[in-house]
């Protein structure tokens, strides 16, 4: 490691040096950069200036009420390699999966990183804060997680809100939600947020966000709910290899049949495909490997709000849960159809036989009317 | 009813002469609203059967590979083009409701704060529940059908063209501007099925519109005391008897 003084943090271009990275690597390095993040080659050397120059950017990784799977398909990112933007483009100071420290030398060190970085360093959230009980079902170093968080964030540039916990609250805030999980955005409300939502979000879209943040030094360009476009801005649909069965109307009917062999559209065995903002189809899994819809299972829509209280995976008309019962669109509405179909019809027989009576009566009348005159 | 002699109670002639009737016709429903009301009706059965089957498709069929199969896509142009005349139809209705007649307007609005106006409908609900002997006259919408209408046809217009656009926009990107005029709604819905929901619970409370608006208009055409199908063709309404009211 290049001697530094204590008060400055090293540049990328000098952590990559030190780690015996050549200077040939190191262009090469940025051109992919360049290319991951949909850039120009006129880009390359901008951001070999920026990784030259610009210090590397703390982050600070917590971890409240949540599963991890961020975590795991962060590591398994392929382009850059995860081990690439932890050990070269961040200065990962703190998170509680991937440090040595444990116990008070990881509380020191976090103490030492908020106060030295102030206001400089990035804050990763992974997991949302229960605020129930005063916060007691998440308990991180015997204090409330939604303490540490509130305090973490006071002094952060920007916040990543990892995942679908983060960014909407995820399967621990369905419906009661007994621990009163509680995305991000709506317990910190004065700094910036971006969210990266899915269950777990894509390994390169997670670096590519870092990637973007580091090298510009800004936030990415965002949509209405937050979400960065460059990975957000299409729906999982809009790029699915599957979607000429979608238009033929070719579709999965039952997942044994001739359809699910032939690799028709999942829509009918309840895709969430059409409905969920993510780059699935197009970045993929497992460095490109495969995505859901590709392995014969319907998107679930992951990436989405709320939808661990849609319904089911398998429907593509969900249930409809406000009504206490389990009750879809289709079939609120034909019962609707039914009972005023049925109302109409009582309606129309009662008229018909109340007019048949008016009739007979004004008959009688006439009858009688005709009688006394003659 | 009793009481006055009517159509029933007249002696029969060999001819079907008018006779002395002053039976008259008011002028009510001009030319482009009934045009619109006849387009508008093709566009909405259009989309609520392209609509059902957009979220519940009928059965997968391989003519051919699906490389030259545009069922689906074909099923959706209809409903996205009858959807556009259904708009574009909406403003052109909300345009006559400033230019044409004083019966143009009662689509758009109906007097909250008249006390009047809701005894007439409290009379209307009667009429309907057995209650009341004879319906009243109206050159135009009786103030239950007006305010039918006004819930059904403009609220739920409204609404369907604002969650339609928000849907057809997110085909069209988040770079166009109509996902910049209507992308709002996705979130505000919760996500973008929820909207999807939402549009069909919407279909549905239009096909329970119809259901009702059909059978009284055949209903009164045939037991109240002026002409209800006839005026949406001919526009003019024609009364049955020259009592008052």
């Amino acid at each position: 490691m290049p001697d530094t003084p204590n008060d400055r943090i090293e540049t990328f271009y000098e952590v990559m040096r030190a780690q015996g990275i050549s200077r040939r690597s190191f262009m090469k390095y940025c051109t992919l950069t360049a290319t991951a993040l949909g850039l120009g080659p006129a880009f390359v050397p901008k951001i070999a200036h920026a990784m030259e120059t610009k210090p590397r950017t703390p982050v600070i990784w917590l971890h409240g009420l949540e599963c991890t799977c961020c975590s795991e398909s962060f590591i398994r990112s392929g382009h850059p390699l995860a081990k690439d933007v932890i050990l070269s483009m961040i200065s990962l100071d703190y998170d509680e999966l991937l440090m040595a420290p444990s116990g008070l030398a990881a509380q020191a060190v976090l103490e030492e990183t908020i106060a030295k970085y102030k206001g400089n360093y990035i804050l990763a959230v992974e997991g949302n804060p229960p605020l129930n009980e005063d916060g007691m079902f998440c308990i991180s170093g015997g204090k409330p997680f939604v303490d540490k968080l509130k305090r973490v964030a006071k002094d952060a540039k920007a916040i990543i809100a990892w995942g679908a916990c983060a960014s909407y609250g995820c399967v621990q805030a369905a419906s009661p939600n007994p621990t009163q999980a509680t995305p991000i955005h709506k317990v910190i409300t004065d700094k910036p947020i971006i969210k990266v939502p899915g269950c777990p979000p894509i390994a390169e879209v997670m670096t590519g966000v870092i990637t973007y943040m580091v090298t510009f030094d800004r936030m990415p360009a965002l949509d209405r709910q937050g979400r960065p476009l460059m990975f957000y801005s299409q729906r999982i649909h809009d790029k699915c290899y599957r979607r000429p069965h979608f238009d033929a109307g070719q579709f999965v009917e039952n997942w044994d049949d001739e359809g699910a062999r032939k690799g028709y559209c999942l829509y009918k065995v309840g895709c969430k495909g059409p409905t969920t903002y993510n780059a699935c189809s197009t970045v993929r899994w497992n460095e490109g490997v495969s995505f859901p819809i590709q392995a014969g299972h319907g998107c679930i829509g992951c990436s989405e709000d709320g939808f661990w209280d849609q319904g089911s995976f398998y429907d593509r008309v969900t249930d409809i849960t406000q009504f206490g019962v389990e009750a879809n669109a289709d079939r609120v509405g034909l019962a609707a159809v039914g009972v005023v179909g049925g109302a109409v019809a009582a309606h129309a027989a009662l008229s018909a036989l109340k007019r048949a009576q008016q009739k007979a009566v004004g008959q009688s009348n006439a009858a009688k009317a005709a009688k006394e005159e003659a | 009813m009793a009481s006055e002699p009517d159509v029933a109670g007249t002696p029969a002639t060999p001819f079907h002469k008018a006779g002395t009737h002053k039976q008259t016709s008011v002028y009510v429903y001009e030319a482009p609203v009934r045009i619109w009301h006849w387009v508008n009706a093709l566009a909405i059965l259009v989309l609520c059967v392209t609509g059902y089957f957009i979220g519940e498709p009928l059965p997968s069929f391989t003519a051919q590979e699906a490389t030259y199969q545009f069922f689906f896509g074909y099923l959706r142009f209809v409903h996205f083009a009858a959807g556009m005349v259904l708009t574009v139809g909406f403003f052109g209705r909300l345009y006559w409701a400033f230019v044409g007649n004083h019966h143009a307007r009662q689509l758009f609005t109906f007097p909250f704060w008249s006390r009047h106006f809701w005894a007439e409908v409290w009379f209307e609900i009667r009429w309907y529940l057995f209650m009341a002997k004879e319906p009243k006259k109206y050159e135009g919408h009786n103030p239950l059908a007006q305010l039918a209408m006004f819930f059904f046809i403009t609220v739920a217009t409204v609404f369907m063209i604002i969650t339609g656009f928000a849907l057809y926009a997110e085909g069209q990107g988040m770079d166009h501007w109509m996902y910049k005029a209507f992308g709002w709604v996705i979130p505000l819905a919760g996500n973008s099925l929820d909207v999807h929901m939402l549009h069909r619970m919407g279909m549905w409370a239009m096909v329970v519109f119809v259901i009702v608006h059909i059978y009284v208009a055949v209903r009164e055409d045939i037991m109240s005391r002026q002409s209800i199908i006839s005026t949406m063709i001919s526009g003019h309404r024609t009364f049955k008897d020259d009592r008052p009211d």
